[in-house]
């Protein structure tokens, strides 16, 4: 298992084929209470860079974007039912959605944990 | 992640999407001049809060929550630093009949330290600002928005005679303190209080600071706004404070707050191309007001009052769970853009997103289903009567 991370906040867990995809605790913590998620289809095909998930604070509307490209397996029903679990497990039962990895090579460039703590703490 | 869409109150920094992007300055180092601070900049931190520029502030978004905030202010006390606010003392000679030449509002029969709603107005009955006038004795204390505060200023002088001066009184903080245990907390720090009712102000004393108080606030609550020297405010903040039932409340809630109070917002739902009668604020304009007009924009707005304004602001009830803010469009059931969206979100108290906005007004009945259109989605809504949440103003004779 490898954990990867994005500059638009993001973390990608990668078993096997399967990307897990959910937002930092960072991203939780600067969009405060999350009273909304959209969680997209298993079967939806996203690419790289494009919009695969919404959420929404009280106080503002972000994407989720999909930070590699592949199939979904599953959206996480739980959050689209109870978004505020995006608050309290942001990385944990607050995941949005799995994928199939249609690229490995795409998580190349990404950063790891330890890179993308110390880059949160220069924001 | 990417930052889309804020809504709220917000000024253009933060319409860009700064505030939230972590910057510890909020992205000031980018604004078109350096932001201002607060007297109690250093309170707010203090104690937690997160702050963003608004108004050309560094003001307090949130402390812990803009939803436990919110829903603490509707159950206890919650104590906003107003600070960012034009407080202005409008005197000279006939400063009452001064005023009515810029104004909508009855300011010769206004009884003194009664706090009057009223709207500048532009020469084609437009609002350049929503504040709160008062007969203070020979003087007007006047508190308008922050983000419009330096324009009101410079269109008072143009406009009021030579012999009418404004004073901006910028020595002075303001804090409100809000929520149906507002009365309880602030006659302990502040005894008497309590016999104002709403709408009624009146000075005080507190450690040998001079106070200025009045029964009124943004929130639909009972509450308290309180002009006190800026060097005084952080003493006073904490007194109040100290009472369990009151907590600092940061300008996410007053948001929340206002909308589910069906108050407009200046900049995002009032603007010089709204009249009062638009925004259904025809309460400001009183009978005599009407008869005799001879105030701007009197042809336009008179014409209105008589035969309905073209659009109205009302309130939406939007179905599902999704926020729907500033900028939707709402249409009709062939989908033709009838209006638009000037404040939405969700409502901590009604756990539901709610939202007003101006709609031709063959289409502003309670009841009307129509469609907002918000990135592409539609949503279903239905016009309904505001204020949201039920006002719970202290008024006389009640206990």
């Amino acid at each position: 298992m490898s954990l990867y991370f994005t500059r638009e906040h993001e973390w990608i867990r990668v078993e096997g084929e399967t990307a897990t995809v959910g937002i930092t605790n960072h991203a939780q913590e600067q969009l405060g209470d999350i009273v909304f998620a959209e969680v997209p289809e298993a079967g939806r095909r996203v690419s790289k860079g494009q919009e695969a998930a919404v959420v929404e604070s009280v106080k503002a509307a972000s994407d989720v974007y999909a930070p590699v490209t592949g199939e979904v397996i599953e959206g996480n029903q739980a959050v689209a039912d109870d978004p505020a679990l995006v608050n309290s497990d942001p990385e944990g039962q607050g995941w949005f959605f799995k994928l199939k990895l249609d690229n490995p090579s795409e998580l190349d460039g990404l950063m790891d944990e330890a890179a993308y703590r110390d880059w949160v703490k220069t924001l | 992640m990417s930052r889309e869409v804020h809504n709220g109150p917000t000024d253009e920094t933060q319409a860009r999407g700064t505030p939230y992007s972590g910057a510890p300055d909020g992205g000031a180092g980018t604004g078109p001049r350096p932001l201002d601070k607060l007297p109690l900049d250093e309170w707010h931190r203090a104690r937690g809060a997160r702050m963003v520029p608004f108004a050309g502030y560094e003001m307090p978004v949130q402390y812990e929550g803009i939803i436990a905030e919110h829903l603490w202010t509707r159950e206890k006390a919650g104590l906003f630093d107003v600070s960012h606010m034009g407080q202005l003392l409008v005197h000279g000679r006939k400063v009452d009949a001064a005023l009515e030449t810029l104004m909508p509002g009855d300011f010769i029969a206004a009884a003194d330290m009664k706090p009057k709603y009223s709207l500048l107005l532009t020469d084609d009955g437009g609002i350049i600002d929503d504040l709160m006038a008062t007969r203070r004795g020979e003087d007007f204390y006047v508190v308008v928005n922050g983000a419009t505060k330096h324009g009101d200023i410079t269109v008072m002088e143009n406009r009021l005679p030579g012999d009418v001066v404004v004073d901006h009184m910028k020595e002075q903080a303001l804090l409100a303190l809000q929520g149906p245990r507002a009365a309880e907390v602030l006659k302990t720090v502040v005894p008497g209080v309590r016999e104002l009712s709403f709408m009624q102000g009146g000075p005080f004393n507190w450690n040998g600071r001079s106070l200025w108080i009045s029964r009124s606030g943004y929130t639909g609550e009972d509450g308290f706004e309180i002009s006190v020297p800026a060097v005084a405010a952080a003493d006073l903040a904490d007194a109040i404070v100290a009472d369990e039932l009151a907590k600092p409340i940061g300008l996410g809630a007053r948001d929340s707050l206002r909308l589910e109070a069906g108050l407009p917002l200046y900049g995002h739902d009032l603007d010089t191309k709204i009249t009062p009668v638009m925004a259904g604020l025809t309460f400001a304009i009183n009978k005599r007001r009407r008869a005799e007009g001879g105030f701007p924009g009197a042809m336009r707005i008179l014409a209105e009052l008589e035969k309905g304004p073209i659009e109205k602001r009302v309130g939406f009830e939007v179905d599902g769970r999704q926020p729907v803010r500033e900028g939707a469009l709402i249409l009709d059931g062939e989908g033709t853009e009838v209006g638009k969206i000037t404040s939405g979100g969700f409502s901590p108290s009604l756990q539901r997103p709610i939202a007003m906005g101006y709609v031709a007004s063959h289409l502003a009945d309670t009841g009307t289903a129509l469609k907002l259109e918000q990135r592409g989605k539609l949503f279903d809504a239905r016009v309904v009567p505001m204020p949201f949440v039920p006002h719970r103003y202290h008024r006389k004779g009640v206990a």
